[in-house]
């Protein structure tokens, strides 16, 4: 069967998208203090690195930047098995820290519920906040984005990606129906 | 993509890939063990046993500590504090600890092949930490990542290993190894300690220890197994020390960057010098560190094997 792909985000798009969040971050924490950014392997990581270079040139500053692989705390061994694991790099400490934790695509809310059980297990940061690209709906837990690029509606049988070049720069976000 | 095998029976099975697959997954669980708190819940309410018939204070440390690092329930069970003090075969033995639904049953025994008769007759996921002289896979996949770690790669590296190959699980687990991730293996030790026609493993043999290390990238050195066998091969312990033995003398005849490894337990002044057990070339303690993540690996690709769970 094949299956239709649409742009619901181009480069320009997710840019300016980009651009903005990191305004909204500034604006909402007023300022850069005790900031740092965590992003989710894989795709939150390299968000997380463009929205660090959008803050340094807004501010100036360049905010901790850390980046953490969840497949050890999934809930899903059972049923999905032994998946291929990246590498968890925090090169600094969380306590007492405001996190800006990453993701590319939002869905049923469980990646993020392990992302914070990871941050948990390393330090005591003083708050969490969610910022994501996509919000494609079909929340399975109460977990909400503070920052969002943009909310698509989406059926289950739907997948949304996000596409990197190999520089790590988001090309494009396609919604693919089956 | 889940790992391709229910046990972890030897190397001379495992594909490259398998093996690169292993160290990939042990890199991620080493970063767990330099946290402060040194707990992930990826094996939450799996049990593991380690039910060892011969003495260990590393594997089995190892094992326990990777076990419970991931929040599995590790149980230890020494063969001497057993009923198999009172005569218990080890089918029975086994038999019954299956019926307390274990995940994993990791076992060192002194009979070569007593893992795989285990895994023919259990259900659960069997892991061979050591069956007589036969392999020690952990061991080997461990050596393998302190080499990556230090070098770089396996592929086109000179490993020599030196000591009595003839009684050395290790060894001939290595062996596998090496030859699979294309490094080049030497082995070397006196007339009695060496199998005949151990070449066809696809080793290169020596009888005299500077051969062997000359120009080498990772000298290995293994110990003389004196409880293996009430005879002495060798005429004192002294004479192979003269001949086989590492100290800084001769280690200068492998390269200036090589690495010295030793599975333990090291018999100072035997086959290894004091000095050079000391020195700054050596990575044995970096093996053990890594026997940690690498055992972790191990559990958790077969925890999450498909193997495993549609048996």
């Amino acid at each position: 069967m094949a299956k239709t792909e649409t742009v619901i985000l181009d480069q320009a798009g997710v840019s300016r998208a980009l651009t903005r969040i990191a305004h909204e971050i500034l604006e909402r924490n007023k300022g850069v203090a005790d900031l740092a950014l965590v992003g989710i392997r894989t795709g939150g990581d390299h968000l997380a690195e463009m929205l660090r270079r959008r803050i340094l040139e807004i501010e100036g500053e360049e905010l901790p930047l850390g980046a953490v692989d969840i497949t050890m705390y999934r809930d899903d061994l059972d049923s999905r098995g032994s998946l291929p694991m990246g590498k968890t790099e925090i090169p600094f400490s969380l306590d007492d820290k405001r996190i800006i934790l990453v993701d590319d695509v939002l869905y049923t809310g469980r990646t993020i519920r392990a992302a914070m059980d990871a941050l948990i297990d390393f330090g005591r940061p003083r708050s969490i906040q969610l910022a994501v690209l996509v919000d494609r709906g079909h929340r399975e837990l109460p977990i909400r984005p503070d920052y969002i690029g943009r909310n698509t509606p989406t059926s289950r049988e739907e997948q949304v990606k996000v596409e990197f070049d190999k520089n790590h720069v988001p090309i494009e976000v396609r919604l693919i129906k089956p | 993509m889940s790992f391709p095998h229910k046990h972890i029976l030897g190397i001379e099975h495992l594909s490259k890939e398998d093996i690169e697959l292993i160290l990939n997954t042990a890199e991620s669980f080493k970063e767990v063990n330099l946290r402060d708190i040194k707990k992930v819940p990826t094996l939450r309410g799996k049990t593991i046993i380690n039910l060892f018939y011969e003495a260990s204070t590393r594997t089995r440390t190892s094992f326990e500590i990777a076990g419970k690092r991931m929040s599995a329930d590790t149980i230890n069970i020494s063969a001497s504090a057993s009923s198999v003090v009172k005569g218990e075969t080890l089918e029975d033995t086994a038999k019954n600890i299956e019926a307390m639904n274990p995940d994993i049953i990791v076992i060192r025994h002194s009979a070569s092949g007593a893992p795989h008769y285990l895994a023919k007759r259990l259900d659960c996921s069997i892991i061979n930490a050591g069956d007589g002289a036969h392999e020690h896979p952990s061991q080997a996949l461990l050596d393998l990542f302190t080499i990556r770690e230090h070098k770089g790669k396996i592929e086109g590296l000179t490993v020599a290993i030196v000591g009595d190959i003839t009684h050395s699980r290790v060894v001939r687990s290595n062996i596998y190894a090496l030859n699979k991730m294309g490094a080049t293996v030497r082995v070397a030790g006196p007339g009695t300690m060496i199998p005949p026609g151990i070449e066809r493993l696809g080793v290169q043999v020596f009888h005299n220890i500077n051969e062997a290390i000359k120009d080498a990238d990772v000298v290995m050195m293994l110990r003389i197994q004196l409880e293996r066998q009430g005879k002495t091969l060798v005429p004192t312990l002294r004479e192979y020390s003269q001949f086989f033995g590492l100290n800084t003398e001769n280690l200068k005849l492998a390269k200036p960057d090589a690495i010295v490894m030793h599975p333990g337990p090291m018999n100072r002044g035997v086959e290894i010098s004091s000095y050079v057990a000391d020195g700054s070339q050596n990575v044995i303690l970096d093996q053990v560190e890594n026997g940690v993540a690498v055992r972790m690996a191990l559990l958790y690709l077969l925890a999450g094997s498909e193997e495993a769970r549609e048996a």
